[in-house]
């Protein structure tokens, strides 16, 4: 065997261990967390987009203009992602406060997706399939699950990449969310 | 008191293994018998230390001490005493505590009945084991401490997470870690030979038993894992690519390939350096899964109530021992000789097939595991993803379809050098299978996935291989005397071979049939609604209340008519645990094997159009065709792994019988496998 060769699994060993670490450290200092991703939409319109409903059981049909007259949240969700579960029930509580939460489904099958909603329950005033993933285009979206603040007037303040968790809307979305109002 | 005595020994037990890492090693480069005997006095006193920390660690769990954080924050009184003790590992401290049980456990066996084995590779092999065993009982004293009190004491307890409270899942853990530390063996022994820079065909029979034991239990662990994910989670699937199922998926797979590749050092002295490596990497990708399911640096539902200290800890143990030993192997393979020579068409050229095939499919895994970390990393922490199940099931598939095909023609080849025209004939019962299957499938279903027949195929060309290689094997068409005297000389492993090669077989009819031919229907209906699709209609008979030991129920009856006709009545229930607030769905399921019927309610809401809530039930009903065989097919690996363990050559805890059998080094037994 080639000896070059033979530090080829060393290397990737080492390139890994250095990426793990990188991740852990970062999250130790609190930046993997608070990955809030300066987006070029921020305090610009939401984009024109118009989705159809999952299903007829199941409450939908998400376009621009549902987004203008209140304030809401958007989260984008599929049924194959698992940070999208972890994160289900913080959606669902803020549902419960009185806040409009649209979902928009990212490239999942209607069939997945309302099978997803029918276990974990479905918090969404209404939801929107991006089955091709078009209208995620649009919203400058890089992964799932993402989530929007889109004020009363249609204009996005706030996006977050990543799972929500309890700290990350209690010191991130709670002052946007009290600066746009319900 | 006893938990205090549990933490003693759990500190002793770490004094203990640093000796054993240390004393043996430099008794095996110094020829010192007295040093390198420490290792097998050292390896029991280990296990009994462990053991009875882990006793301590049970018996607060089932006398419900919740003084104990552990205790208080994972168990309750009222919980079933199954529950009780399987929340002993249904937690990260107690769960890794049982890691190094059964590292402790496969220490003391090799220092038991490795009595035949070269002093010096037994001591190496040992003292690597001790390094394995100093790095996971530091981690547990400094970072996961499981006798941690608490003050004051809780009056009860959080409870287990009330999804976990299933015997099939009570069960899971301790064989995935069987299979998951089992691989530590092949790990020592590899580190042990690459220092001695020696491995000749006595070390691959060494070996070999001990990884296909970790398989088996490995084997055994997933399948359980993947049922209980089945009958409990309610979505009807059986495989979801989660990160965590993938870190349990990789070991098995390079455990695959080192089971296969171990077969040519032993037979051929042949693809050592490979095998030593597949080895290493085998246990590395145990160490990877133990790491991204303890440290949460993958963004799972499992990563919430982890500790950034942990993850960099065992990242530390990750960098030292995968690193450490791919060095040692940079370093050492060079000085490898390989002994036998071999064509590409032959019994080794199929196991080297087999390995590249298992690599690359790990490889893929490996990659989907691993890319979200890797463009997170690369794009300073701006870009995140997730990989689902599309990407896996569209390359992880077409991946191993050459290797299915390639599996029923391998063991009907000679070893040195296979006859390509010779084989040719042997492989038409396998056809003929396949296209029988094929054709049959195709006049049943004919209006399924175009692919599905040929995944039917496929299930009966490995059958039929095997069966045939198995038939040939006993002289079966050439008389009953002649057929049974051979059958009793038949080695058990070659039995297991078949029984294994036909447990895959069965198992990818499974995974075919539920994937392909699979009929589903949601909808909200109140009592007396009904659900059609194709020929099925299910109808929510009535919904009745009830309470179990620990939680409050609810149970939909669905009557199934197929054509008009009652097949059968399905009782799912969902129930909600009050202590932690959450529920759980238990699906109905009846199975007739050819399919399951499998029904579940949801929560009760407003019917579609009406204003009253709690008087209509989401129900779902799948038809799951040939589902119960992914699982038959995983017992019969199961059982093929249990068979060839029970072979006479590599009986363990048959020392006497091993030493008659005594490998002569080097030499290749005639005996076909």
């Amino acid at each position: 065997m080639n000896r070059a060769l033979l530090i080829v699994p060393v290397a990737i060993c080492a390139v890994l261990v250095g990426i793990m670490g990188w991740l852990l450290i970062g999250a130790e200092g609190g930046k993997r967390n608070a990955a809030t991703i300066p987006s070029a939409l921020i305090d610009r319109p939401a984009p024109e987009f118009d989705l159809p409903p999952v299903n007829d059981a199941i409450p939908g049909g998400f376009a621009t203009a549902d987004l203008k007259g209140r304030p809401s949240i958007v989260n984008v969700f599929a049924s194959w992602c698992v940070p999208c579960l972890a994160e289900h029930p913080l959606i669902a509580a803020l549902s419960a406060e009185g806040y409009e939460v649209y979902g928009l489904n990212h490239k999942d099958s209607p069939q997945a997706a309302a099978r997803w909603l029918g276990v974990h329950g479905n918090p969404y005033k209404a939801v929107g399939a991006d089955t091709e993933g078009r209208a995620s285009i649009e919203w400058g979206v890089t992964g799932v699950p993402e989530t929007f603040i889109v004020d009363a007037d249609g204009i996005i303040r706030f996006k977050y990449a990543g799972p929500l968790t309890p700290e990350l809307i209690a010191r991130k979305l709670r002052p946007v969310l009290e600066a746009v109002g319900r | 008191m006893i938990a205090e005595f549990g933490q003693f020994a759990l500190i002793l037990a770490l004094v203990v293994a640093l000796v054993q890492a240390v004393l043996p090693m430099i008794g095996a480069a110094r020829n010192d018998a007295g040093l390198m005997a420490v290792s097998g006095t050292a390896a029991s006193v280990q296990v009994l230390l462990i053991g009875f920390a882990f006793a301590a660690l049970t018996h607060a769990f089932v006398t419900s001490d919740f003084s104990l954080a552990v205790v208080a924050q994972n168990s309750h009184s009222a919980k079933p005493m199954l529950y009780k003790i399987a929340g002993v590992w249904g937690n990260h401290e107690g769960s890794m505590l049982l890691w190094v049980l059964i590292l402790a456990v496969f220490g003391a066996a090799v220092a038991l009945f490795g009595g035949n084995l070269p002093p010096a590779l037994k001591a190496r092999a040992l003292a690597v084991q001790g390094m394995i065993a100093v790095a996971f009982l530091a981690f547990i004293v400094f970072t996961s401490n499981p006798f941690s009190r608490l003050a004051p004491a809780p009056v009860d307890g959080a409870g287990l997470n009330p999804l976990l409270q299933d015997p099939g899942l009570a069960f899971h853990p301790p064989l995935l870690y069987l299979g998951y530390v089992g691989f530590s063996m092949a790990f020592s022994f590899a580190v042990a030979a690459l220092i001695e820079g020696r491995v000749d065909a006595a070390w691959a029979r060494w070996v070999r038993p001990w990884t296909l034991a970790a398989w088996t239990f490995l084997t055994a662990g997933i399948a359980l894992g993947s049922w209980w994910a089945y009958y409990e989670l309610g979505w009807g699937g059986w495989w979801y690519w989660d990160p965590v199922e993938n870190s349990s998926f990789l070991p098995w797979l390079f455990g695959t390939a080192l089971l296969h590749s171990a077969i040519v050092v032993e037979k051929r002295d042949a693809l050592k350096s490979w095998t030593i490596l597949l080895a290493i990497l085998t246990f590395s990708m145990s160490l990877l899964g133990t790491f991204l399911v303890r440290s949460g640096v993958l963004t799972s539902v499992h990563a919430f109530a982890t500790d950034p200290e942990r993850g960099v800890f065992i990242l530390l143990i990750l960098a030292l021992a995968i690193g450490g030993a791919l060095l040692l192997f940079a370093i050492r393979a060079p000085a490898m000789k390989s002994g036998g020579i071999f064509a590409p068409i032959s019994r080794e050229g199929a196991l080297v097939f087999n390995n590249m095939v298992l690599t690359l499919a790990a490889a893929t895994v490996l990659l989907g595991t691993l890319y979200p970390l890797l463009l997170e990393a690369l794009t300073a922490g701006e870009s995140r993803v997730s990989v689902g199940p599309p990407f896996f099931n569209s390359t992880f598939a077409p991946i191993m379809v050459p290797l299915v095909l390639a599996v029923a023609a391998g063991p009907f080849l000679a070893w040195k050098r296979g006859d390509l025209r010779a084989l040719l004939p042997k492989l038409v019962p396998a056809a003929l299978a396949a296209t029988a299957a094929i054709a049959l499938t195709f006049a049943l279903v004919p209006d399924g996935p175009a692919l599905a027949p040929f995944g039917i195929g496929l299930a009966a060309w490995l059958a039929g291989g095997a069966l045939a290689e198995f038939a040939g094997r006993i002289r079966l068409f050439a008389g009953a005397g002649d057929t049974w005297r051979r059958l009793k000389g038949l080695p058990r492993s070659a039995g297991g071979m078949t029984l294994a090669h036909l447990g895959l077989a069965v198992m990818i009819a499974g995974i075919t049939g539920s994937s392909a031919w699979r009929l589903e229907m949601i909808g909200t209906v109140g009592i007396g609604g009904t659900l059609t699709e194709g020929a099925y209609a299910v109808t929510l008979d009535r919904i009745n209340d009830g309470v179990g030991p620990n939680y409050s129920f609810q149970s939909g009856t669905l009557v199934v008519r197929r054509h008009g006709e009652t097949v059968a009545t399905l009782t799912p229930e969902r129930r909600v645990y009050p202590v932690g607030g959450q529920s759980t769905t238990e699906a109905g399921i009846r199975t007739s094997w050819l399919a399951d019927l499998y029904g579940v309610i949801g929560e009760p809401v407003a019917a579609p159009g009406e204003r009253a809530a709690d008087n209509a039930w989401t129900v779902r009903f799948y038809v799951n065709p040939l589902v119960p065989w992914i699982w038959a097919g995983a017992l019969l690996m199961v059982a093929g792994g249990g068979l060839s363990l029970s072979d006479r050559r590599h009986r363990v805890g048959a020392p006497r019988r091993i030493a008659t059998a005594a490998p002569t080094p080097g030499g290749a037994p005639a005996a076909a496998e």
